[in-house]
């Protein structure tokens, strides 16, 4: 039979407030275990949430970024379960009247093209701590440091149809969240974390098939891998005429496979109701416009833009504005050399393979946007050929620079880096060639007309080698005059 | 000078009659010999009571004295104290020692207020008689066979008995206003929102409000003056004004226009409880104010809803008793199931067990519209009721409670007639009004209570009543025979 998959997912970003979404204590990741909690963290008899204005800005951000519509009465609801790092055994969060309604983002896909995937909403939540089952003789510790973190929990319509399509939403989630410096989209550290849910129906089918829900996968990869493992663990299920059992799973990356959660972490009756102790947040048209004015240039409309003004391909203008540090870093460097194509050239090529060769990001690169500017404009000028121009940039990447533009000079020179235009210069340098070769020229005249175009290669060679830097144009042009002149 | 009330003290004080080292250990010698009678505190602070005196009596000699320096005083032990046993009546909390202290506790301290101690409750304010209590049943000063009435049951006797001139209380469905009635005393339950709960630990939020066991509605005025205000740390508490209370107790009532709810003068209020009540009606309207009869036409609703609406928010703000951090934590757990449910199983009593499984249940999966929701949507009609009611009237006045206190363990056996208990306060605290209940007669040598409602935010009016009250009559002054 064939199958169709219906994937949708929930993801959990952190907010990047300086305080927690209930308490003034901060929310700095690694430090000492419970070190970042206080009273109202800790769940403490007699202590009350107070909510951070800064983490409702955050969420109205996202809400407009994703052109959803925006609570203007907002309401959190505690959710009740019992977990030993859970401090207050329940959760705030907001279940009927969430910060963000129905919205919609783009995804790009491999091939360039593009699908619109619906946000059914999005909430406001608290993060629990975390349990530490390591180091304690067989009992858990319980870190309440990350007790109180803003959440803003972004829930997909079931509208994705494969593996593919569920990373490309979640990269562009996290492209988002990012680029709204709302989140710091530090996956390793958990900043976001995905849980996929999956089923399959018989192609044609309008009923959703039973799903199962993949737990707190945190790396894009991982989301891909995941659900391709679970498809082909629930279709060959469905093939045998079995049944899925609705289920939370976890992926187990090293086996590449999910298995069912114990029952025992899974919490059944939750019994939301509105949490007595915060008051509704009401925003205003005002409030929602002020927040509007802080949007920066988002990937989708940076991507267009790429591709209309500057006329990138689709697929690199997608790549380059997917990370906002990395587009700030093109753009920077496009504006100064003024040639939008090269700069994409370059950000994809040399500077991609320098950032996973030196195993940085694209801030701790040693070579700024404006000193690769300054680099590509020396190959415009025709001060340097594009060999010249990846030496040094490998050289200052390598280290061998500092934060000025004038080192990029220096290290041009003590490199011996700088074409020779010069045809007076260049013609010396031949002359010398040619005297040193007199066995090669001979070779070279005895070739026939139509072939010395190939023939005239080792002439090249020789003279860029006796003079790194000439103008390989030049040295061309003036070759082909000297040996005419000889026969 | 255990007679002395908090306005009296203040002028003594001020007037030099004595010093707060003085009262203060005087107070504290009564407690030590006559608080096995009552067991109204559950922690004495005589040390820390004694270094407040002291400091209260250096301030005075160096002329910066103010009001309230060096006052004694005593705190409902359900408001987290810095430093001291904080327990809620509860076993669970038997071993709390608060990291911090609730904003009333910060406010008597900056005041210069001295605390004595701790004093017993209901476990978690769940009850009406003080039974409920880990540190055993308080007994009320009028006659030791009977309860105090709760959940502040230690405020109302501790005051009642000369042990303290005043007391901070709490009320989510008649905690302040109903011991303070079967103890003679005179109890204030503030609107919701116009004393932070920061640090008072909660039962059921939307409704709990801290307040004031006085001896008088005077006295009542000067604690509220400290009590009343903002708090950035309690998002329900309300940026509201805090007039001075004291300068309107004088105003004159002429012309005030006083509702009585129909309902509340039904057959199930007792002939010489009605008696008692409207006797004090009737001194109202000998000092000029109008007497209208008003109707509350649900408030027959207001006990069913309580129970939904109360044990709901508590199943969830008790939830952080589970002993993974702080209080009472079982032997030996075999794993975190276990260590749950015995923690808890054994560490907290039978009431807040009933209240817990009453508000889980009525909270769960397909029942939460037909309980909670309704609840709620009851109680919007009760707040109509009164809305409707207080725009015809100043203030409502009624009973307090059905009768007067009575014997312990009468009605230990049956909750639903402990919850009928509260059957005249608890629609207040539904409909976040301010109220007050003010000694207003005896019946068979047991005190009554008379209860008088304001509108939102006017506290004022209601102690300039509560205080006319107590000009033209002595109610207030009684005291229990071997006093």
């Amino acid at each position: 039979m064939e199958w169709e998959v219906v994937i949708g997912l929930e993801i959990h970003a952190q907010l990047a407030t300086k305080s927690k979404i209930f308490s003034g204590a901060a929310t700095a990741y690694g430090a000492e275990a419970n070190t970042q909690a206080c009273a109202v963290d800790l769940g403490l008899p007699g202590v009350l949430p107070v909510f951070n204005e800064e983490a409702l800005r955050m969420a109205v951000k996202f809400g407009l970024a994703i052109d959803a519509e925006i609570g203007h009465r907002s309401v959190f609801d505690r959710k009740n379960y019992f977990y030993p790092d859970l401090p207050k055994g329940y959760q705030t969060t907001q279940l009927h009247h969430p910060i963000v309604g129905k919205g919609h983002i783009e995804i790009e896909l491999e091939d360039g093209s593009t699908r619109i995937i619906n946000v059914t909403r999005a909430h406001l939540e608290e993060d629990a701590g975390k349990s530490v089952h390591e180091g304690f003789n067989g009992m858990t510790g319980i870190d309440l440091n990350r007790a109180g973190t803003p959440l803003i929990e972004i829930v997909s319509e079931p509208e994705m149809r494969n593996a593919k399509e569920a990373a490309a939403y979640f990269r562009k989630m996290h492209s988002i969240v990012t680029y709204l410096g709302i989140c710091d989209g530090d996956l390793s550290q958990g900043s976001m974390r995905c849980d996929c849910n999956v089923s399959l129906r018989p192609k044609g089918q309008q009923e959703f098939g039973t799903r199962t829900e993949i737990k707190n996968v945190n790396s894009f990869r991982n989301v891909e891998r995941a659900i391709e493992a679970e498809i082909e663990r629930q279709m060959d299920i469905l093939e045998d005429g079995g049944k899925i059992v609705q289920e939370t799973r976890l992926y187990d990356a090293d086996k590449n496979e999910t298995r069912a959660m114990r029952s025992k972490e899974v919490a059944n009756d939750y019994r939301y109701f509105p949490c007595p102790d915060l008051l509704p947040v009401i925003i205003d048209d005002e409030y929602v416009n002020n927040v509007r004015a802080t949007l920066p240039e988002l990937p989708t409309s940076k991507r267009e833009r790429f591709v209309n003004d500057h006329g990138l391909s689709p697929v690199d203008a997608a790549v380059l504005a997917s990370d906002r540090d990395l587009a700030h870093y093109f753009e920077t460097a496009a504006k100064l050399v003024n040639d939008y194509k090269l700069a994409a050239n370059w950000v994809q090529g040399d500077v991609s393979a320098a950032l996973n060769r030196l195993e940085v990001s694209i801030n701790e690169l040693p070579v700024s946007a404006q000193q690769l500017g300054r680099i590509l404009s020396l190959i415009k000028d025709n001060t340097l050929n594009n060999g010249g121009a990846k030496e040094v940039f490998t050289a200052m990447a390598d280290g061998k620079g500092d934060d000025s533009l004038e080192c990029i000079d220096t290290l041009v020179d003590s490199m011996g880096l700088k074409q020779v235009s010069d045809s007076g210069a260049i013609e010396a340098i031949v002359d010398q060639v040619l005297t040193d070769n007199p066995k090669l020229v001979e070779g070279y005249l005895a070739t026939p007309e139509d072939k010395r175009a190939k023939a005239i290669g080792p002439f090249i060679g020789l003279t860029r080698k006796a003079a790194k830097g000439v103008n390989p144009q030049v040295v061309m042009d003036v070759l082909k005059k000297k040996l005419s002149e000889l026969g | 000078m255990h007679n002395k009330t908090i306005a009296e003290i203040s002028r003594d004080l001020a007037a030099g009659e004595y010093s707060s080292v003085e009262i203060t250990t005087e107070l504290l010698s009564r407690v030590q010999q006559l608080d096995s009678e009552y067991n109204s505190f559950i922690t004495v602070t005589a040390e820390q009571a004694l270094a407040q005196a002291r400091a209260a009596d250096e301030r005075r000699a160096a002329g910066n004295a103010e009001a309230w320096t060096g006052i004694p005083i005593a705190h409902k032990d359900i408001f987290c104290t810095n430093g001291v046993l904080t327990t809620c009546g509860s076993k669970m909390l038997s071993n709390f020692t608060a990291p911090y202290d609730a904003t009333v506790i910060d406010k008597f301290n900056a005041a210069g207020a001295v605390s004595l101690g701790k004093l017993n409750m209901d476990e978690f304010a769940m009850g009406s008689s003080n039974e409920s209590s880990f540190f055993g049943p308080v007994a009320n000063p009028w006659d030791k066979e009977r309860v105090p009435g709760g959940s502040s049951g230690g405020s109302a006797a501790a005051v009642a008995a000369r042990l303290v001139p005043g007391a901070t209380a709490t009320d989510t469905g008649g905690s302040i206003r109903q011991p303070a009635a079967l103890c003679g005393v005179t109890g204030l339950k503030p609107t919701y929102g116009r004393i932070s709960r920061w640090g008072m630990i909660a039962y059921a939020s939307s409704l709990d409000q801290a307040g004031t066991i006085t001896r008088s509605a005077e006295d009542a005025a000067l604690m509220l003056q400290i009590m009343a205000g903002f708090d950035a740390r309690d998002s329900t508490c309300m940026n509201q004004a805090v007039p001075d209370y004291s300068a309107s107790l004088n105003n004159s009532i002429e012309g005030m226009t006083i509702g009585l709810p129909a309902e509340y003068f039904r057959d199930d209020l007792s002939a010489d409880m009605q008696q008692a009540v409207r006797n004090a009606i009737a001194e109202y309207e000998k000092m000029g104010a109008k007497v209208k009869e008003i109707s509350l036409p649900n408030a027959h609703l207001a006990i069913p809803a309580y129970y939904i609406i109360a044990p709901a928010e508590c199943s969830a703000n008790l939830s952080r008793m589970d002993g993974v951090r702080f209080g009472y934590r079982c032997e030996d757990p075999q794993d975190i199931e276990d260590l749950y449910k015995r923690s808890r199983g054994e560490g907290f009593g039978g009431e807040v067990k009933r209240r817990i499984m009453v508000g889980a249940y009525a909270l769960s999966a397909g029942f939460y519209d037909a309980y909670y929701k309704k609840a709620q949507q009851v109680r919007r009609l009760i707040k109509n009721d009164f809305a409707a009611a207080l725009q015809e009237v100043d203030l409502i006045a009624g009973p307090v409670t059905p009768t007067p206190a009575f014997r312990r363990g009468e009605k230990t056996s049956d909750p639903v007639e402990m919850y009928l208990e509260d059957i005249f306060t608890i629609a207040l605290n539904l409909a976040g009004l301010p109220g007050m209940s003010v000694p207003c007669g005896q019946v068979n040598g047991l005190p009554v209570g008379l209860q008088l409602i304001g509108n939102y935010f006017d506290e004022a009016r209601l102690l300039n009543a509560a205080h006319q009250f107590q000009q033209a009559t002595d109610w207030h002054l009684q005291k229990p025979a071997d006093i």
